[in-house]
């Protein structure tokens, strides 16, 4: 790089370091410690003290013991793709100093010294892979069925195995959080330590190797997002406002959903006199469904009720829906992709059918 | 050559924290600690407090109770505006299906979680600079609503 372009880059890093490190002086932002930042992103989840039902527990000794604070930095900052945990990548690099730092006090114990790494063999490895492994953490690395977000519904698994093929993993895990989680496993959990399971160092060393080729792949189905499209599905009704009501009714029938209302769409926001019986709400739903999608994720209750609109716009009759597509990937849970797939579908059908 | 290679380093490390601070939280969820009959009427009572009506509550726990299904607790609170609901969905017909806001509250054992979209999201989609003055507020508020919900 010439020195003068290279010293127009320092300028400009400079600059923008400057702008950080106000940014980080902010008196407004005291009350962004730790325990706030933790409380406000993470304790939904993970629960007020690390306990939590979802996902795996993080105030566990043998967890904190052995995880680096890159570890925890890279959870947070990249995330688990399609697996629930979201990317916290708008926070600022001092936000999640501070929740790592409140998190570090969960644990006031010894660290583990670092265990030695051998080269392992990636090949030898997937034999082991799938004779130990694969029955909790999946045949190809995908981590347990379900997200462990039972809320609501009746629990029966208490900690879930984590994705160990997710690229948000690879981006923060090494060789040594893996092997040490090999070795000492984690006490409180159905994670155990292989070592007293009877493998070898060597056995573990080549299912080391394994895991981490598992981060070379390409991205896995578990990993994916829906892509995301427009927010809305819209239909033109040939029919009148009353007409195109009745047909909306009569396809969410055909598509297996009750018809729990027809009501104006400000009902309950105006008086009686005042609502506007051109803008109608169809509201429904497929309860088979419906419990079928909240054991997998009981938060697309925000997807409740399934919602038709009818309005009349300038002259047009408009039908509508939320695009259950561009909804899913807020809750970034692979898992509900097909659901959300399906639901899409069940949208466009009943649009069409009551617009023919 | 080097040059531009340098420049559009910088431009590209610009762009990037630019995008990195523009992306916001797609889902804003928080848990109280209260039972949840104790969650729901703080709940209503501070969205009134922040100025909106409660149009309706969704009883998705009865409706599935009813079908037969086992379930705890789970409810979806409507709430808006009435003057702003009416006057953005008649500008607006396409931002209907997002009107009006919701939260959606459900139990978990003795504890409650509240949850909603960040409302600042349907500003990639609703590109117009009247509605983001909107979408803000909202999030404002529901965060606020949401933060008292988790520390009252
Ligand atoms: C009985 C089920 C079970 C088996 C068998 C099992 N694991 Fe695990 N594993 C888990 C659970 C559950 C966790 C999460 C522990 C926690 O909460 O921290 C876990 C955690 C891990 C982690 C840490 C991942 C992270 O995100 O922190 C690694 C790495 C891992 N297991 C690898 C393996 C390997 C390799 C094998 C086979 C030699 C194996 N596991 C066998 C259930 C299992
Ligand atoms: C929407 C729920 C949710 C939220 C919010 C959330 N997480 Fe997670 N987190 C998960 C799930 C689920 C997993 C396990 C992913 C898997 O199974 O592969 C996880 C995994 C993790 C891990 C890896 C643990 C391990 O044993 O390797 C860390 C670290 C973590 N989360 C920290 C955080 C922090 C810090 C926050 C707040 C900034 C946060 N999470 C917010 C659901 C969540």
């Amino acid at each position: 790089m010439s020195s003068k372009t290279s010293s127009f880059v320092q300028a400009v890093l400079v600059a923008l370091l400057a702008a950080l490190s106000l940014s980080w002086a902010d008196p407004a932002r005291a009350r962004h410690e730790g325990s706030h930042l933790y409380a406000q992103h993470c304790s939904a989840c993970h629960g007020a003290d690390g306990h939590g039902g979802v996902g795996v527990p993080l105030a566990l000794p043998d967890f904190l013991a052995i995880v680096s604070d890159d570890y925890l930095r890279n959870s947070i900052r990249f995330g688990r793709p399609g697996r629930v945990m979201p990317s916290f990548a708008h926070l600022t690099d001092a936000e999640i100093e501070a929740i790592v730092r409140h998190m570090r006090g969960w644990y006031k114990g010894e660290r583990r010294a670092a265990v030695k790494i051998g080269k392992g063999d990636a090949k030898k490895g997937e034999k082991t892979y799938k004779r130990n492994c694969a029955g909790c953490h999946g045949p190809e690395g995908e981590g347990g069925r379900g997200t462990g977000l039972t809320f609501s519904r009746p629990r029966d698994l208490p900690v879930l195995a984590p994705a160990l093929n997710n690229p948000g993993f690879h981006a923060a895990a090494d060789e040594q959080l893996i092997k040490a989680t090999l070795i000492h496993g984690r006490q409180g959990t159905p994670m155990m330590s292989f070592l007293k399971m009877g493998l070898s160092e060597a056995d573990i060393d080549d299912v080391v190797a394994f895991v981490r080729s598992l981060g070379k792949k390409r991205a896995p189905a578990s990993a994916r997002v829906l892509d995301s499209e427009s927010a809305v599905l819209v239909r033109r009704s040939p029919h009148d406002v009353a007409t195109t009501v009745e047909k909306v009714k009569n396809a969410m029938a055909a598509a297996n959903m009750s018809v729990i209302r027809a009501v104006p769409f400000d009902e309950g926001m105006v008086d009686k006199k005042l609502e506007n019986r051109k803008r109608i709400i169809i509201d429904g739903c497929d309860f088979n469904f419906l419990n079928q999608a909240l054991t997998v994720d009981p938060r697309v209750g925000l997807f409740l009720p399934c919602r038709i609109t009818v309005t009349e716009d300038a002259g047009r009759v408009l039908v509508m829906a939320v695009n259950p597509k561009r909804l899913s990937t807020i809750f970034n849970n692979s898992e509900l992709n097909a659901m959300c797939e399906q639901m899409h579908e069940v949208y466009t059908l009943i649009l069409e059918d009551a617009t023919l | 050559m080097r040059r531009l290679t340098g420049v559009f380093v910088a431009f590209g490390l610009i762009a990037l924290l630019a995008a990195g601070a523009a992306r916001a939280e797609e889902l804003i969820m928080v848990r109280s600690p209260q039972p949840f009959p104790e969650t729901i009427d703080a709940l209503q009572r501070l969205i009134q407090e922040h100025g909106y009506k409660v149009q309706r509550v969704q009883r998705v726990d009865v409706g599935l109770a009813a079908k037969g299904f086992k379930t705890d607790f789970y409810r979806v609170v409507f709430f808006g505006k009435p003057e702003e609901t009416r006057r953005l969905a008649n500008l607006h017909p396409e931002l209907i299906p997002y009107l009006p806001l919701k939260i959606v509250v459900f139990a978990e054992e003795n504890t409650t979680l509240a949850l909603t979209n960040n409302p600042v999201l349907l500003g990639t989609f609703f590109k117009d600079s009247e509605l983001a003055v909107y979408f803000r507020r909202w999030e404002r508020d529901i965060r606020s609503i949401l933060d008292h919900v988790a520390n009252d």
